[in-house]
């Protein structure tokens, strides 16, 4: 087995060769953190820590040295960095966090690390989870292995590069507003977000409470359901938002599936809804094209494309940008200086060390959305703001059953163009919200949202196809990717910096 | 609904935030160009419509979890101060409290 | 709506007090961590990473605190909330890690109640606007550090019932006795257990005064008044302080003030800017809090007589007073020591005179609770029932109290003989002695023919002394008159 495809397989093809004893977690470790080490310039790191990822090999060589044949034993990973680990620094890409050392890792990471996963480092990230770039980073930008002038989406761009790259076959990531999906589409790798609630947040840097999921970032829907088996579950003991919902195991059925192809139309039955408001002028003709000849494909495997309407959709942008930053605004207060983090070197009161630290280690996205959302929540706006938008969010999300009473799964792009090039968006930020006009109402009501690379657009940059479900379809969604990734190689296709 | 300086010092205020006059400047247009697009949801009636708190509220009662009245957490001090900017015999200091 | 009797007006203006009063829960966890709740520990040794408020950790309910906010309602009589809401109330203190407390904003759980006691013989009814539940801060030490303050989280997070009150009370004497009530209560139940030192129970008093009929002027806050002498010190000076303002021509503006103990005075806080937006919204980690009605109900029928239904129930069983009843059911304890005495001694209303009495005095004297008392409720009751046999007189009996107290003895009977305390039983005896008196006041006995109280007395107490106080005054009374008539 040669050192040089070990990053050509995908997190199942890993796990067999480990189960077949053709290579260890430790030389797989080692080969991707080399890897990792070759491409430092995309960005995508912000930490490695090899003793902690050998100690972590070798522990899953002697699992599998033990008899042990689990379907992610030995398995490497990265995180990104709003999952506290206890090995390695977490700065949620915040000069805020730079050092800081959690005592507790993640009920994410401690399931993926139980199942036996190796962790090679932290990934890059928008500063707390906050943008579409990964350009809000304090640390630096990461590059599209794509095209290293261009974004890879964010704010898990740092996971999505790494993934596009090569470096690691699987990321976790996170998703508020998009943050899986759109850098997913941007890079052409596959990512879900799971229903609201379905895993752990204990651990994750909070950004928006009612919103944040973690969730998997691989090569393809089976990866994917792969690794979502062992991250999903409840955690009821430390998160009060986790559902009390017994763990799936997602790969199972997509594996009995691909055996059990019956005909060459797997997918008859499934009704795919295409809201009027995802395929219109706002977005771009080549994501569309892309976009269509994937859905093409959809119904050669036997599914009905019906229309449907989400009228609400360009409403989520103000909904989202309401509540998203409300709840951040209070969920940074904690970055005080007090008991971790930056404390100004010079100040003169409590106060000023306040406004000092706060100031110098946050950047200014996060500084952006706390002022809006301490706004919105202020005195004598808190009903016409965040009040009014909650009310929304709940018709917004009426509207979501309303449309699945004719469909099973809604579909559409992810993105309203292909990665843009860095420094590009920076002068007008807010100009920006407007662009994750197709993954927000997903978020706001809650549902499971994957995206799946569909094909490419201008430039040859990837485009994605963003499958939305309704609560608790996960399998359903991983289902429908797995025979559309059955049926075409689009997940296969790798950038330059890839080989 | 037009913000003004003012607005933008009682909020930073607020937050604990310090912008210098160049960046309250650069803010306070972001902001309103922002406010602007929020004005949108003024026109969506949504009278007798409950706040959606919590997503899974939409399929059913979703109700605090309780747990058992246990002291289970041992003392973490040391582990949990490793990153702390000043702490004095167990203490997190800062610039003195006034009340 | 109690009225205001003119008595009541202080140089001709109305008080007007409301409380908020916070008191820790007697869990063994905290409210949203599972970090223990002691008093006095090391710094930063009782907290988890919620009470660190570390990135990414999150808050899960504390049963324990439900199950007292439900037993605070029900011994109010209050409405405990089907559905109550937790909502962050934000603002920036070093004591506060989170930058936010969890707090009950537009929803509480517990929804009005009522708070009835006795001030000098009348009854009075406080109603409360609600009690919510909700964390506590740390502390900030500041005496060895110059410059600086050293935070503690030990106490952040701990579980805290917060009473509000209507403003209700009419004298800052009424105040006082309704934060008593409360303490009462809340210990009584369990839920707090009312030690003001150590900070488990700390009241807010909103202090205004106006002129009869006028709206309610502006309030003042006092907070942290954690001592029922310091609490009536400093509302009577706050009340002073703001007539005084007022006829000096100067309008009251809201504030916080701090009461002083050394001067005896209140002082406004540093102004807090902005103080007053605490951008309130539902805590999004935290579902609503469903509390089912068959919860309450069982909550209801395991609780112990709550100390008003007991303090009905002396009334109607044992024909004592409201104002005595009232007091027998301070604490659970005297409660108990009452009827122990009362059912062994069959003398309810001696039984309350006496532990009401001399053996309040003593136990205050020494400072001691009822349970260390040196007289046992055994003791007492056979002490009452030589009394009410007649065995020895109140005078003795008090004698013998004091030989119990002071460890003399253990024996009420032994004592009694030991002592030569029995009362005179033989009539003849006592016949004898009041012929012999009679004969010797030959001019008093004309004085009582003619109808002269005074000196009837003065033949009891003569018959009292020539018996060395082993005459049954009753017996020498009835002997004399018998005699005299």
């Amino acid at each position: 087995m040669s050192q040089q495809d070990l990053h050509a397989l995908g997190v199942a093809e890993l796990a067999a060769r480990l189960a077949a004893g053709s290579v260890s977690s430790v030389e797989v470790t080692q080969h991707f953190l080399s890897r990792i080490q070759q491409h430092n310039s995309l960005g995508a790191f912000l930490a490695t820590n090899p003793d902690a990822s050998l100690a972590q090999a070798r522990a899953a060589d002697a699992r599998l040295a033990a008899g042990e044949r689990t379907p992610l034993l030995g398995v490497p990973l990265a995180h990104k960095d709003v999952f506290v680990t206890r090995d390695f620094p977490t700065t949620a890409g915040s000069r805020m966090l730079e050092n800081y050392r959690s005592p507790f890792d993640a009920t994410v990471v401690r399931q993926l690390g139980s199942a036996g996963m190796v962790t090679l480092g932290k990934l890059n990230c928008d500063e707390f989870a906050m943008g579409s770039g990964n350009e809000n980073s304090a640390y630096q930008p990461v590059q599209n292995p794509w095209d290293s002038s261009r974004v890879p989406g964010g704010s898990s761009g740092g996971s999505a590069a790494a993934v596009a790259a090569r470096l690691v076959p699987a990321a976790t990531g996170t998703d508020t507003g998009g943050s899986i999906r759109q850098p997913a589409s941007l890079t052409g790798i596959t990512g879900i977000k799971p229903t609201y609630g379905r895993c752990s947040r204990y651990g994750m840097v909070a950004f928006a409470s009612s919103l944040d999921q973690a969730g998997p970032m691989a090569r393809s829907a089976l990866d994917c359901a792969l690794l979502l088996s062992a991250m999903a579950g409840p955690d009821l003991d430390r998160d009060s938002t986790s559902l009390d919902l017994p763990a799936v195991d997602y790969a199972t059925d997509l594996i009995a599936a691909s055996a059990q192809q019956t005909g060459t139309k797997p997918l008859k039955g499934l009704r795919i809804g295409l809201p009027t408001q995802f395929f219109g002028a706002g977005c771009a003709p080549d994501v569309l094209a892309a976009v269509r000849g994937a859905l093409a494909e959809f119904e050669k495997l036997g599914a009905t494309l019906v229309d449907v309407s989400l009228p609400l959709t360009e409403l989520s942008i103000p909904v989202y940008y309401v509540i998203a930053p409300a709840e951040a605004s209070s969920n940074l207060s904690r970055f005080d200086g007090v008991r971790y983090g930056h404390r100004a070197a010079h100040y003169t009161d409590l106060t000023d060390m306040y406004k000092k630290s706060r100031s110098e280690g946050f950047g200014d996205e996060a500084t952006r959305r706390i002022m809006i959302g301490t706004y919105v929540l202020s005195h004598g706006y808190y009903d016409a703001y965040y009040l009014k938008a909650q009310k929304i969010r709940r018709l917004i999300a009426q509207d979501f059953q309303t449309a699945f009473t004719q469909c099973d799964v809604i579909a559409g792009p992810v993105s309203p163009t292909v990665a843009w090039k860095i420094g590009e968006k920076s002068a007008d930020p807010v100009a920006s919200y407007l662009a994750d006009i197709y993954t927000l109402s997903s978020s706001l009501a809650g549902l499971p949202g994957m995206s799946v690379p569909a094909g490419f657009g201008a430039g040859g940059l990837p485009v994605g196809l963003q499958l939305i479900g309704n609560y608790f379809k996960e399998a359903q969604l991983l289902g429908a990717a797995h025979q559309f990734q059955l049926a075409t190689d689009w997940h296969q296709k790798a950038p330059g910096t890839a080989t | 609904m037009a913000l003004t300086p003012q607005d933008i010092a009682r909020v930073a205020n607020l937050a604990r935030l310090e912008l210098r006059p160049d960046e309250t400047e650069r803010t306070l247009h972001q902001l309103n160009g922002f406010f602007a697009l929020v004005e949108q949801m003024q026109a969506v009636d949504t009278d007798g419509v409950e706040p959606l708190a919590h997503p899974a509220a939409l399929l059913g009662e979703v109700a605090l979890r309780l747990r058992e009245d246990i002291a289970s957490e041992p003392n973490q001090r040391e582990a949990s101060q490793v990153s702390a900017p000043a702490v004095e015999r167990g203490l997190f200091l800062v610039p003195k409290v006034i009340e | 709506m109690s009225n205001t009797t003119k008595s009541l007006l202080v140089h001709g203006y109305e008080v007007v007090i409301g409380f908020e009063t916070h008191t820790q829960l007697t869990t063994q966890s905290k409210l949203f961590s599972r970090a223990p709740v002691a008093f006095g520990a090391e710094p930063n040794t009782q907290a988890s990473a919620v009470d660190f408020a570390l990135p990414g950790a999150l808050p899960v309910m504390n049963k324990g605190a439900v199950q007292r906010a439900i037993e605070f309602g029900l011994a109010v009589n209050a409405h405990i909330a089907e559905k109550s809401i937790f909502a962050r109330k934000n603002y920036f203190y070093p004591d506060l890690p989170k930058g936010y407390q969890i707090s009950q904003f537009e929803i509480p759980v517990v929804q009005g109640g009522v708070v009835e006691f006795f001030l000098d013989g009348e009854k009075k009814s406080v109603r409360l606007v609600r009690a919510h539940l909700e964390e506590d801060a740390g502390k900030s030490l500041h005496e060895d550090f110059i410059g600086m303050s050293g935070i503690d989280l030990n106490r952040a997070g701990t579980p805290l019932l917060e009473i509000v009150t209507e403003p209700d009370m009419r004298s800052t004497a009424e105040a006082v006795a309704y934060a008593k009530e409360l303490h009462k209560i809340v210990t009584w139940i369990g839920i707090c257990d009312g030690n003001m030192q150590e900070g488990s129970f700390r009241c807010d008093a909103n202090v205004s005064v106006r002129k009869p009929g006028a709206p309610l002027g502006t309030r003042r806050e006092i907070k942290n008044l954690n001592s029922f002498k310091f609490m009536q010190q400093a509302m009577d000076y706050e009340v002073r302080w703001q007539i005084e303002q007022i006829e000096d021509g100067h309008a009251i503006q809201q504030a916080t003030v701090l009461f002083d103990p050394d001067t005896g005075e209140t002082r406004s806080m540093r102004s807090k800017e902005d103080a007053a937006d605490y951008r309130y919204f539902p805590d999004p980690d935290l579902p609503p809090l469903v509390i089912g009605r068959d919860w309450v109900e069982r909550t209801r029928a395991e609780m112990s007589e709550l100390p008003r239904v007991m303090a009905a129930r002396f009334v109607a069983d044992y024909g004592l007073s409201e104002y005595d009843a009232g007091q027998l059911t301070q604490s659970k304890a005297v409660a108990a020591y009452f009827e122990a005495v009362a059912a062994a001694s069959k003398q309810p209303k001696l039984a309350s005179n006496w532990v009401m009495g001399e053996l309040s005095r003593r136990l205050n004297t020494e400072e001691k609770s009822i349970d260390a008392s040196s007289v046992s409720a055994g003791q007492l009751a056979s002490l009452i029932s030589r009394i009410a046999d007649g065995t020895i007189s109140n005078n003795a009996a008090r004698q013998v109290f004091d030989a119990l107290w002071n460890g003399e003895g253990q024996d009420v009977d032994a004592l009694i003989e030991a002592k030569g305390l029995k009362q005179m039983s033989d009539t003849s005896e006592l016949e004898k002695i009041i012929d012999e008196v009679l004969a010797a006041n030959a001019k008093n006995v004309e004085e009582v023919r003619t109808g002269n109280a005074k000196a009837f007395n003065a033949l009891v107490g003569q018959a009292m002394k020539a018996s060395k106080g082993k005459a049954n005054p009753a017996q020498v009374n009835t002997l004399l008159k018998q005699k005299l008539a």
